[in-house]
């Protein structure tokens, strides 16, 4: 190892995810947006021939959020919090910082071949695990290479003391790990049939309800080891670091660890309620729905406190309004999951709006909101400049506020509405409503989900543009700041 | 055996290792409140990985399998 006097923390991979975390994000949303507007407005669907249709687009619009710039966000803030409360830097190992360039390159390969591929209507037809199996290949090539690192950067450490956000790094790379292998397992049918099909072509190894359970697995899994598990590691580094206040307890930060990763693998079966899976599964992904609970708001309710005695931070400082609001936002989607995961309210609440409303209060309010504040918090200290507008910072929190409450309140108005015309029945047991019935009725709801949307992609653009502004015509600052970061 | 009876098994296996599992993780609430009160571990301090993060910031516990010259 060298000497560490004349040494810097070394962010060249940081930057780079950064950069794709700011891009994916932007394209990400504004098909989220276009596919919102289809469901409000038809005729969208016809822009651009195939490629422009609902069924083509949904797939394009959760990877690239959830593995384009979900990940980027991770990977970024991991390779910036892993040298810090290690003590250690990428620049101490040649190899080390090959690999972390390597990791960033194949990630590129990988999200553009994702992104393409599915344009083009390849698919692999597994909610989340849409790409086909030569990039699955690449993709657990890649989770190798990314392992080496991580396990690499703690080898090398110089703090023997594993920080929480490593722990909860750790798990994100163990759990996709096992999850992502066992739900990809697919057979690539050309080579299997003698020649038929394309060669990029699968099936799944499994059939049927076993199929399905372990999709859920898988499926549910996403949402715990890539939009919960990272990005707790990202507040638990994130807020103390911004605010200047320590953890409110760190023995709680370990409960709610083992809490959550003892718990959250078994909740996936509230996804396959009232279907053929075997009763007792079905039970149990409801009561680990409920129990998840608690480790969930043990994180949360956490760093709430992280910030007794210093709440005027929330109105002076805009990244602190973001953390704050991320982890109430955390607090609402992990108490509306488990009342989904009851049985009695999933007979309504299943396959309606509501679903997705809960996904993106989730994702919007929690994820995003933590990973805008990361990048934000990175962003001085690795351009070595002052962020460039506090205001537009400011205006940006209003307007995506404004967006996720939109989009989640119609979401859950218009799911319920949907679950309940579903149902009713007359009293001689016929159906009162056609399924027309119901889109006219959830139009307005469908147009103001848009509505939120089509806000929260402003503020996307506000945060690229402040982004840019600040690694680009940001003031200099003479020296890294300890915990506020400067902005103008 | 029949299949309902394996997947009978299946769930009471499932049943009984929830229920270890459970008991391990109250153990540990109780071991970690309990060395912090005899005064073996102090937990607490670790909070501050987050804040001291510097290369040239104190080290709380120094990693033994690496040489270095950092200042205590």
């Amino acid at each position: 190892m060298q000497s560490n006097a004349t040494m810097e923390y070394d962010y060249s991979v940081v930057k780079l995810f950064m950069w794709t975390a700011v891009i994916f994000g932007i394209v990400g949303m504004t098909i989220g947006v276009l596919i919102a507007s289809q469901l409000a407005f038809p005729d969208l669907n016809y822009l651009l021939g195939e490629y422009g249709t609902f069924s083509r687009l949904r797939p394009l619009h959760t990877n690239v959020v959830i593995y384009g710039f979900t990940l980027s966000g991770i990977w970024a803030s991991f390779y910036y919090t892993a040298q810090r409360v290690l003590k250690v830097s990428i620049s101490e190992s040649g190899l080390l910082k090959a690999l972390t360039k390597l990791h960033f390159l194949l990630y590129l390969v990988i999200a553009t071949g994702m992104v393409v591929s599915l344009a083009l209507g390849i698919t692999a037809s597994k909610e989340y695990a849409q790409m086909e199996w030569p990039l699955d290949a690449l993709v657990v090539l890649t989770w190798v290479i990314f392992g080496i690192n991580m396990f690499g950067l703690i080898g090398l450490r110089r703090e023997k003391t594993l920080y929480i956000s490593l722990w909860y790094y750790i798990a994100f790379f163990l759990g996709v790990a096992m999850l992502y292998l066992f739900n990809n397992m697919e057979v690539p049918t050309m080579f299997f049939s003698g020649g038929l099909g394309a060669w990029y072509h699968s099936v799944s190894m499994y059939a049927g309800t076993n199929d399905a359970l372990v999709q859920w697995w898988w499926g549910h899994n996403a949402v715990a080891f890539v939009f919960t598990v990272p990005i707790i590691a990202l507040i638990y580094y994130f807020l103390p670091k911004e605010s200047g206040q320590a953890v409110y307890s760190y023995k709680l930060s370990l409960l709610s660890f083992w809490g959550l990763m003892f718990v959250y693998l078994w909740a996936g079966g509230h996804h396959l309620l009232w279907s053929t899976v075997p009763d007792w599964m079905q039970t149990m992904g409801s009561v680990f729905s409920v129990v998840l609970i608690l480790p969930s708001w043990g994180s949360a309710i956490n760093m709430l406190l992280t910030m007794k005695g210093e709440w005027n931070q929330l109105t002076e400082n805009p990244l602190i309004k973001f953390m704050v609001l991320a982890s109430t936002f955390y607090m609402l989607s992990t108490l509306e999951g488990p009342i989904q995961a009851v049985k009695s309210v999933n007979a309504i609440a299943h396959f309606t709006d509501w679903i997705p409303g809960h996904v993106h209060d989730g994702v919007l309010g929690w994820v995003a909101f933590m990973i805008f504040a990361a990048l934000m918090h990175m962003a001085p200290r690795v351009f070595k400049r002052e962020i460039y507008s506090k205001s537009l910072l400011e205006s940006q929190f209003w307007i995506q506020t404004i967006g996720v409450v939109l989009y989640f309140t119609s979401m859950w108005i218009a799911g319920i509405t949907q679950g309940m015309m579903w149902r009713a029945v007359d009293e001689y047991g016929n159906l009162v409503y056609s399924f027309i019935d119901t889109v006219s009725v959830l139009h307005p709801y469908y147009a103001l989900r848009a509505l939120g949307g089509l806000l929260y992609l402003i503020g996307m653009f506000m945060f690229a543009y402040n982004f840019f502004k600040t690694a680009t015509a940001g003031k200099r600052l003479e020296q890294e700041p300890r915990y506020r970061s400067p902005m103008a | 055996m029949t299949t309902v009876e394996i997947e009978q098994i299946r769930a009471y296996m499932f049943v009984i290792g929830t229920g270890i599992v459970m008991a391990i993780f109250y153990y540990y609430i109780i071991y970690l409140y309990r060395s912090e009160k005899k005064g073996e571990k102090d937990y607490e301090k670790y909070s501050n990985l987050a804040l001291d993060d510097e290369l040239d910031s104190k080290i709380l516990d120094k990693n033994p399998k690496i040489e270095n010259d950092k200042k205590e």
